[in-house]
């Protein structure tokens, strides 16, 4: 295949440079900044501390600036390296500024305040990554609740999705009945149907079920996947009817058949469908925003499009939990990312 | 492991007794029931139900609540002096909506079809390391749009990296989101980033299937690159190219979650799409209308369905005429 490409835009002269080869590798390292910069940037903010945060220029790595605790005054004061008027430099802390003259004083001699101009001097600044970031929102906030809602809602939905979608494939590909293309067909319109069109009704029918601010709610309208459908029945039709019929001369029951054969050698299908799953439900915002009110129903989605829609919103932590809700999709896309290529290239889902 | 063996036997017992009764093809209509049941209730009945509920008026939750209006509400859509002036219309809002919705879908659709192509022709390339440069641009497709559009809104803020980037260039910092212009390219920008790698995997599909000995021959006539590249590649891969020209187009027209975390329609409602529409008109603001977001919600629908024939109908034609070449 590659010589196919090759001649596409092959080179001009073997050794030289064609315009289409520079192209080819400016697009390249370009998507590669452009691709993951930003995500690698949101890591690296997501370990400063608020007032790192607010610094403009930001620096590249997490710093905070060095305290020293003085002989006499209650806080810790901020130290600054001190260009003297002699020329020598010194370590100082702050005590207050006051315009553009600073009074500092020598962590050894606490009593001698010194003026300094503010241009005069630059903050002593050692690395320091902020975990505190990481373990505040667990332990103050309500991110373990969000997070475990955001686990509960993926696990199940993916779990019925896989039951509820494989039994209506093994009937739509190993029975012949009346309505059966009906039936294979109303599946895939509704593909057609988006959540956006249809999202007012579905609203009024999950409040007449009980099912608003409940995470049931969340789970139910999303089970019955036309796509999770269409390919464990593409999977099934390939496996032999002789097998069915074989276990049914042995007096195998249907669900056997279902559980005991079609299942375990639909498991590839079953696998890629599983994955896919629990990429939507994990990434799943809209639904959730609208069945979910209660600030302890949150999925970890909804939990933090609303605090960072707050009037002071706290990047430190937002950045960290942004973090944090990234993970299993990152190890995801790590691990399995043969899976999710072959799966789209092969059916165009998403 | 066991104690699903076990369930799976217990179940056995009385779905044999169920198989005794409905005979061998009446259990194709158990295995499609909670399907069909979950489908039914979830798609299929607020897919009707919709059509009833734009034509009641009132606040009131639930259908035999709601005073029947006829076709009230899509006279309020439609109430306008004139059709090229938003302002000039009774829901403005659902125009500006309309409006924005519309220029976002020509230059996002244009510009992801743009790149996803010239970036899968790239990729069919012979590369060192492929796998790697494939996964550098899908890696943001996984990534969920709060994410996609929290990472974005840090980006793009006054102490952010942009602004870092362009002050090392001598440029002030600037806040990007709070312009109108900006933040509507912001939402074109980033909508492509989260989204290219998914329709260039399918594009990329679509060129390595091409087969190989066709560019030998032309290759043998002496056909010139750019030439091969109109006459062979674009009309072998105009099947894939029309699957993701539909798919962009649907999910464009939807487009939601990413921009609702970004700007959140503002500055204003300048980036005010026709989802968040219907999502505030029924939900989010006091006046909610349910029966006035469900107008707007078939409306929205019709065009995706039309979107679709229509392609699929040029699609039709095309393959046609690329067959006939």
């Amino acid at each position: 295949m590659s010589r196919v490409a090759e001649f596409i835009f092959r080179r001009r002269g073997r050794n030289g440079w064609h315009w289409t080869d520079v192209f080819t590798w400016v697009w390249l390292i370009g998507g590669l900044f452009i691709m993951f910069g930003p995500a690698v940037w949101l890591v690296g903010s997501s370990f400063k501390s608020p007032a790192a945060l607010a610094e403009f220029p930001p620096s590249i790595m997490p710093y905070v600036t060095q305290k020293a605790t003085v002989e006499g005054y209650d806080k810790p004061l901020d130290l600054y390296e001190v260009t003297m008027p002699e020329g020598s430099k010194k370590v100082l802390a702050e005590v207050r500024r006051i315009g553009i003259v600073a009074q500092m004083v020598s962590p050894d001699k606490p009593t001698e305040i010194v003026k300094v101009n503010i241009a005069e001097r630059t903050p002593v600044r050692t690395m320091s990554f902020a975990t505190s970031n990481y373990s505040e929102p667990f332990t103050h906030f309500d991110f373990v609740r969000y997070l475990w809602n955001s686990v509960f809602v993926t696990v199940t939905a993916t779990v019925i999705t896989l039951i509820v979608n494989s039994m209506a494939a093994f009937a739509l590909s190993k029975y012949e009945f009346r309505g059966r293309t009906f039936a294979m067909l109303l599946i895939l319109a509704t593909l057609m149907v988006p959540l956006s069109v249809i999202m007012v009704p579905l609203y009024s029918i999950i409040s007449a079920l009980g099912l608003f601010n409940n995470l049931w709610g969340v789970i139910l309208p999303t089970v019955a996947t036309p796509t999770g459908v269409f390919i464990l029945r593409q999977y099934m039709l390939t496996i032999p009817d002789e097998l069915i019929d074989a276990a049914r001369m042995d007096k195998a029951s249907e669900w056997q058949i279902y559980w005991r054969i079609v299942l375990p050698l639909t498991a590839p299908a079953l696998a890629v469908l599983a994955i896919f799953s629990v990429v939507w439900r994990w990434n799943d915002f809209l639904w959730p925003l609208i069945v979910l009110s209660r600030k302890e129903l949150y999925t970890l989605q909804v939990g933090l499009s609303v605090y960072s829609g707050e009037l002071n919103v706290q990047w430190h932590f937002i950045l960290a939990m942004t973090v944090v809700t990234m993970i299993p999709v990152v190890l995801v896309f790590i691990f399995l990312q043969r899976f999710i290529t072959t799966g789209i290239a092969g059916t165009g889902l998403k | 492991m066991v104690a699903v063996r076990l369930a799976m036997g217990a179940i056995d017992v009385p779905l044999r007794w169920v198989q005794r009764r409905l005979g061998i093809g009446g259990m194709a209509t158990f295995f499609l029931l909670p399907n069909m049941l979950i489908f039914g209730i979830f798609v299929l009945l607020p897919f009707f139900i919709n059509f009833a509920y734009s034509m009641t008026g009132g606040t009131a939750l639930f259908l035999p609540d709601r005073t029947f209006v006829g076709g009230e509400q899509y006279a309020r859509l439609f109430d306008c002096v004139n059709y090229t002036d938003p302002n000039s219309c009774a829901e403005d809002t659902f125009w500006t909506a309309v409006g924005n919705t519309a220029w976002f879908v020509v230059l996002q659709v244009t510009l992801m079809i743009l790149f996803s192509l010239i970036t899968a022709l790239i990729l069919n390339r012979e590369l060192m390391a492929r796998s790697f440069w494939r996964a550098v641009f899908f890696f943001p497709v996984l990534l969920s749009p709060v994410v996609v559009g929290l990472i974005w809104k840090w980006i793009l803020q006054r102490q952010g990296l942009l602004n870092f980037g362009l002050y090392g260039l001598g440029f002030d910092p600037y806040t990007w989101l709070n312009d109108r212009n900006w933040s509507f390219a912001a939402t074109v920008g980033v909508s492509i980033w989260a989204h290219m790698g998914f329709y260039t995997l399918i594009l990329l599909a679509g060129l390595q299937a091409i087969p190989k000995d066709l560019y030998e021959a032309a290759e043998m006539d002496g056909t010139r690159p750019a030439r091969a590249f109109w006459r062979i590649t674009l009309p072998l891969l105009m099947p894939n190219l029309l699957v993701v020209v539909v798919l962009v187009l649907i999910r464009a027209v939807q487009i939601f979650d990413e921009v609702y975390v970004l700007t959140g329609g503002g500055p204003g409602i300048s980036t005010l799409y026709i989802t968040q529409y219907i999502y505030e008109t029924g939900f989010a603001t006091q006046l909610r209308n349910p029966g006035l977001a469900a107008a707007a919600s078939i409306l929205m629908g019709a065009v995706l369905v039309v979107l679709t024939l229509v392609q699929l109908g040029l699609g039709r034609k095309g393959e046609k005429k690329g067959a006939r070449k």
